[in-house]
């Protein structure tokens, strides 16, 4: 093994194979380095793929990769105790090509994923941590793995280390300590069902998907959201938390935050007679555009979760990790052309993200996490004051609907003044400007 | 579905254990002013007990599900979390 490359990409998940992928495409000697014994096996999301940034590298991918189920329908569950408000979009189109988003099992995904890059001229290595940098003076110019004899040399190091970023923050780069506000924690499990089951309760077509998210009551009044998506013959069932909610609701473990909202009356027919298979637990960056650390030094971008690129109020990431990587490809292969590798270079890496999607839209919610951080009647009392209305509309006992509006009104009003109703109106307004 | 507990749930997980922890405490003093000791309720595999005889903190690392929650949810940056030796931790099969 040579060891000097054009490019070293830390991490084989959707941003670091993206990166690896287009370089390899381009003619440049990469080296992914993957800490699993296959990628995929320390990756986790909830995980809804989205088509459009996965086919610009992947044509047509859906013919050949092990997708679970195009997703026709996603809906939008709002709990409380023993109701729940359902909202959702379901589209014909969506199960038919080119498609919008499916459903994959990342260990799966991201090991077929990773043969693509290998086919396309990358050179992969499993089982193997990167734990510190190569320096010539200040400039990277390397890594250190665990193996012995483990240095390897390049002009370029991307880190697509995911989440807990430790070599982002060894390098200066994120601030060491991510403040727990910033992250949420999930946890996930494979609930094992037979395909017919989930098409019947799902009211899916063969193979088609469907995909809950759920706010409200389940979460404890934390800020954070559950899922159940719909897989071949599996559903992934999780849920997810700010770590600093978490550390102040004492003595409450994910786990039982996953199972009690499991037991709520609208999963139990969704679940039953399921076998759990696994059990998953990974961070979210849910900082938003913020917490966004610096994305370049002179020899080293960060692209996907270690740049804490996530969109949390759309359930994004794997798009945006893909995305990002892309950028980073680009970048470097100008940077290659002409032999600079210098911070001023890859420089350019940030204005692509800033002129796409990817930082507009982190831009627009950045103050989402914030406002929803410090009011949690967004996540505890709406949902629950939706709920009672509908169930006051809804119950005929012949009262009559004006006085029903009435006990609606005087319910909320209770429980919020109607000056806190206007601040959290303007509120939720200024989130979404 | 039947509620489970941790254990029973990590039961179903393929794992590689090393034989040393790749998750540390820094220094156990700290534990012991600890007023919440979050990781022993913020780790989705309950890695981490209080062990009142030993006025310390047990890390079962084996069952680490490699998440990182608890290097930052430790309020006083107590936890040296490194990922486990390549070939080691948790194997997802799912993921």
């Amino acid at each position: 093994m040579s060891d000097k490359f054009d490019v070293i990409v830390v991490g084989a998940g959707p941003s670091g194979l993206s990166t690896a992928y287009l370089l390899a495409k381009a003619g440049l000697d990469v080296i992914i380095i993957e800490r699993g014994d296959h990628p995929g096996t320390k990756n986790v999301m909830g995980g809804v793929l989205y088509r459009q940034p996965t086919e610009e590298l992947l044509p047509k991918f859906w013919e050949h990769a092990p997708i679970e189920r195009p997703i026709v329908e996603q809906r939008m569950w709002l709990m409380d105790e023993e109701s729940v408000v359902t909202l959702g979009y379901r589209s014909k189109g969506y199960g038919k090509e080119p498609y919008n988003n499916f459903t994959v099992l990342r260990a799966k995904f991201d090991r077929w994923f990773a043969e693509q890059v290998v086919d396309a001229g990358a050179l992969l290595i499993t089982e193997t941590v990167v734990e510190d940098f190569l320096y010539d003076g200040s400039r990277i110019v390397g890594v250190k793995t665990g193996r012995s004899e483990g240095e390897i040399r390049a002009n370029v190091v991307i880190l697509a280390e995911g989440v807990n970023s430790l070599l982002t923050q060894k390098c200066g780069l994120q601030k060491d300590g991510i403040d727990s506000s910033q992250l949420a924690v999930a946890v996930k499990e494979i609930v094992a069902l037979p395909k017919e089951k989930i098409e019947d309760r799902f009211n899916l077509e063969e193979g088609e998907g469907a995909t809950i998210e759920l706010v409200g009551q389940n979460t404890m009044g934390m800020m954070g959201t559950g899922f159940i998506y719909t897989n071949k013959d599996s559903l992934s069932v999780g849920c997810g938390v700010l770590v600093s909610q978490l550390v102040e609701k004492e003595g409450l473990n994910p786990n039982e935050l996953l199972e009690h909202m499991k037991s709520h009356p609208a999963l139990k027919k969704l679940l039953e007679g399921g076998e759990t298979q696994e059990y998953l637990a990974h961070m979210i960056p849910e900082g938003g555009y913020r917490a966004i650390p610096k994305l370049y030094r002179d020899n080293v971008l960060v692209v996907g979760d270690a740049a804490m690129l996530c969109n949390g109020i759309h359930r994004e990431g794997s798009n945006l990790a893909m995305t990002s990587g892309k950028f980073a490809a680009e970048t470097i292969v100008a940077a290659h052309e002409k032999g600079d590798y210098s911070a001023g270079m890859l420089s350019e890496y940030q204005r692509k993200l800033e002129n796409s999607f990817v930082l507009k839209d982190l831009k627009k919610y950045q103050n989402v996490g914030l406002v929803m951080e410090k009011n949690r009647q967004f996540f505890e009392f709406y949902p629950h004051a939706l709920n009672k209305a509908l169930e006051e509309f809804l119950t005929i006992d012949s009262v009559p609907k004006k006085e029903k509006q009435k006990k609606i009104w005087e319910d909320i009003t209770s429980h919020r003044s109607k000056y806190e109703l206007i601040k959290d109106l303007y509120r939720g307004w200024r989130m979404m400007g | 579905m039947k509620k489970m507990n941790i254990e029973d749930k990590l039961f179903l997980n393929r794992f590689q254990a090393d034989t040393h922890s790749h998750l540390k405490i820094k220094d156990s003093g700290k534990c012991i002013d600890c007023e919440r000791r979050p990781c022993t309720y913020i780790c989705p595999a309950a890695v981490y007990a209080w062990d009142e005889k030993e006025q310390r903190i047990d890390t079962a690392y084996e069952g680490c599900l490699e998440c990182g929650t608890c290097k930052y949810g430790c309020a006083h940056d107590n936890i040296d979390w490194r990922n486990p030796r390549g070939g080691f931790g948790v194997m997802y099969k799912n993921g």
